[in-house]
């Protein structure tokens, strides 16, 4: 599922080119909107989908371990700060 | 007047939510910079969102597709939605985590110890707090012009009078740019001041609230005055449909082009015509609309990857409370974006081809595209509208101009002062003291220097951007490769310098704003160049050591 979900948001990234709707603005999604404009408003919610795949497929290991007060959190603060 | 008590009222409120946040102080350096690594899920997408979402937003997204139609949502708002994500879940978590692990506060302490180097840190200072500065200067000249383009007649005509011709024409009346950007820069400054990150990210949330909320009233008012968006899109596609698509066809009729042409062919008429001693400078010829070519378009991919090098996100991401605070903000930027943009867009397209009354509602010779969303509103939409506008305009430049401060002074504090002069021996009293004094004199600068009014400084945005962009490889590679070397970063970064130097001096040291490389945008070639330096550079010279590999990713596994 892992490189499944990456592999959609490289595929999005490709048809985010959207060479195929460069020379129209017919049909008027809603009866307003151009169909390129349209697309691309289409592309930030499977944009909002596919990064809530990643959260759930693809979320890097150990990082929730790293809470407020877990070890090498706050107690390092004074190493830099 | 009634557009500047709103603003007067809007302003007063963020005084106060920035006095209230210094109640919740604790007077740490952990927690003036980071908040003590404290915010949770919804300031963190608000801080983050408001950060990100500059002026530009509203007021330059309508202005861009009034120039050049429906094109630059793709090109810049549907891009920034999948980049911007990906740059919050794979470089921002990363970071918290390290910034949790080491106690980091800013981009350059970890790169000094993720690339072994004291003095990459003198490299990256000047590099980050000059691409900082412009951006910093365009928000408060930005402020101060929107300010009092809109507050004609609220202040006695004698103290004030009317100045300046065509676009730099300023009404009667009006708040002077001196005093409307010095009213900007304090109100920021109380808030930085005073409440620190935690300050900054209370703004943010707040204004980011008001400038989403005006932006859509602003859409329904104005579509509502056009006949309905049907019919305001249908007169676009009658007069101007080259707007609604990203290529210009040989029978399209252009007819805001030609009305441009005509003024033009006027003005130039008179200009010829008038003695040589009166001419002043000779009117601009009008643009013939030409459409957005495929490399244009695929090559603006690479700007948004500057949110991953941006100091002032940096410092953002550090806040978060843990790795799951980023989950809201990862998943709603885009829709964010979308829900911003979409609506300034189809604004900025109605605008080429509005006419009320017979008479076109942007008129014909209009040079100031990011005036558009201004005068829509001036005309369509009354002053409490207007008013509450340039407040959602002011919430938009400040939510940006706040994190940017604070990041500068948090460099030149931690990075300079705190480890240079006193080799990171300073209390946290004197940080916090020295972290304020750095932002108030930044902002003092800051101002002197928006008194000057350079307008060359709007033409670097995007040159800012490229240049943020271009170290993106940087950061990635510190994050995920174990072989990039502290030769390798240096070769990187001297490189961004040296090609973006180079076609920036190209570009007429960014007096031609369409300047493209090999079709393409300048980033994509710094890009390309700086990645190659990093990967080859690296690959050539030894390895990190062991001990810094361990501290940024674990012991290595050995085979039994």
């Amino acid at each position: 599922m892992r490189k499944l979900v990456y592999a959609l948001i490289v595929l999005l990234l490709i048809v985010h080119q959207d060479f195929w709707w460069w020379d129209t603005y017919d049909p008027l999604v809603f009866g307003f909107i151009p169909i390129g404009l349209a697309y691309h408003a289409g592309v930030s919610l499977a944009a909002a989908i596919l990064w809530a795949l990643a959260i759930r497929y693809c979320w890097p290991a150990g990082l929730d371990d790293e809470e407020p007060g877990a070890e090498g959190g706050a107690g390092r603060e004074g190493e830099h700060a | 007047m009634t557009p500047l008590l709103i603003i007067m009222g809007y302003l007063a409120l963020l005084l106060g939510l920035g006095v209230l946040s210094n109640r919740y102080f604790r007077g740490t350096a952990a927690d003036y910079f980071v908040a003590s690594r404290g915010i949770g899920s919804f300031l963190l997408l608000m801080s983050l969102f408001g950060t990100t979402m500059t002026a530009f937003a509203l007021v330059g997204s309508t202005g861009e597709s009034f120039k050049a139609g429906i094109g630059v949502y793709g090109m810049m708002a549907s891009s920034s939605g999948i980049i911007h994500s990906a740059c919050f879940f794979l470089v921002g978590i990363r970071l918290w985590s390290f910034g949790k692990r080491h106690g980091y506060i800013t981009q350059i302490q970890f790169f000094r110890d993720r690339f072994e180097s004291d003095k990459i840190g003198l490299v990256l200072f000047p590099i980050l707090v000059g691409l900082v500065i412009p951006y910093l200067l365009i928000g408060v000249m930005a402020a101060g012009t929107t300010i009092e383009k809109v507050t004609g007649g609220a202040l006695p005509a004698s103290m004030f009078p009317a100045h300046g011709v065509g676009a730099a024409h300023v009404a009667a009346g009006a708040v002077p740019y001196w005093l409307g950007a010095a009213v900007i820069c304090i109100i920021v400054l109380t808030y930085v001041f005073f409440g620190g990150v935690r300050g900054t990210a209370w703004a943010n949330a707040f204004q980011t609230i008001v400038f989403i909320v005006l932006g859509c009233v602003t859409f329904f008012v104005i579509a509502d005055k056009l006949g309905g968006a049907r019919a305001a899109t249908e007169a676009v596609a009658e007069r101007n449909p080259d707007k609604l698509r990203r290529t210009v066809r040989p029978d399209d009729p252009l007819t805001r082009y030609h009305a441009d042409q005509a003024r033009y062919a006027s003005a130039r008429t008179k200009w010829q015509a008038a003695p040589e001693a009166e001419r002043g400078r000779p009117p601009r010829a009008p643009k013939k609309p030409h459409g957005i070519t495929m490399l244009h378009f695929l090559s603006y991919l690479f700007i948004p990857l500057s949110v991953g090098m941006f100091p002032h996100l940096f410092q953002h991401w550090l806040t978060a409370k843990s790795a799951r605070s980023f989950r809201l903000a990862i998943i709603a930027h885009p829709a964010l974006i979308m829900l911003v943009w979409v609506p300034c867009i189809l604004i900025g397209v109605w605008a080429t081809s509005a006419v009320i009354d017979g008479k076109p509602v942007i008129p014909p010779g209009f040079s100031n595209p990011n005036a558009v969303l201004a005068v829509l509103v001036g005309k369509l939409a009354g002053p409490v509208l207007g008013g509450f506008l340039t407040a959602g305009i002011l919430a938009a430049i400040m939510s940006s101009l706040d994190s940017q401060f604070l990041c500068i002074g948090s460099i030149f504090t931690n990075d300079i002062v705190g480890h240079y002069l006193r080799r990171d021996r300073l209390s946290d009293r004197q940080k916090v003291m020295i972290g304020r004094a750095f932002v108030v004199f930044i902002v003092i600068v800051t101002y002197l220097l928006a008194l000057l009014r350079p307008g060359a400084v709007f033409t670097l945005g995007i040159w800012c951007f490229s240049g943020f962009a271009s170290l993106f490889p940087l950061v990635l590679a510190a994050v995920y490769w174990k072989r990039v070397t502290k030769a390798g970063a240096y070769a990187s970064v001297l490189t961004t310098a040296a090609v973006w130097i180079w076609l920036f001096a190209k570009a007429g040291y960014g007096a031609n704003r369409e300047f493209l490389f090999l079709g393409m945008m300048p980033v994509a070639t710094i890009i390309a160049a700086s990645t190659a330096a990093l990967v080859l550079v690296s690959l050539v010279t030894k390895a990190p050591s062991a001990a810094t590999l361990e501290k940024f990713f674990g012991k290595p596994r050995h085979a039994a």
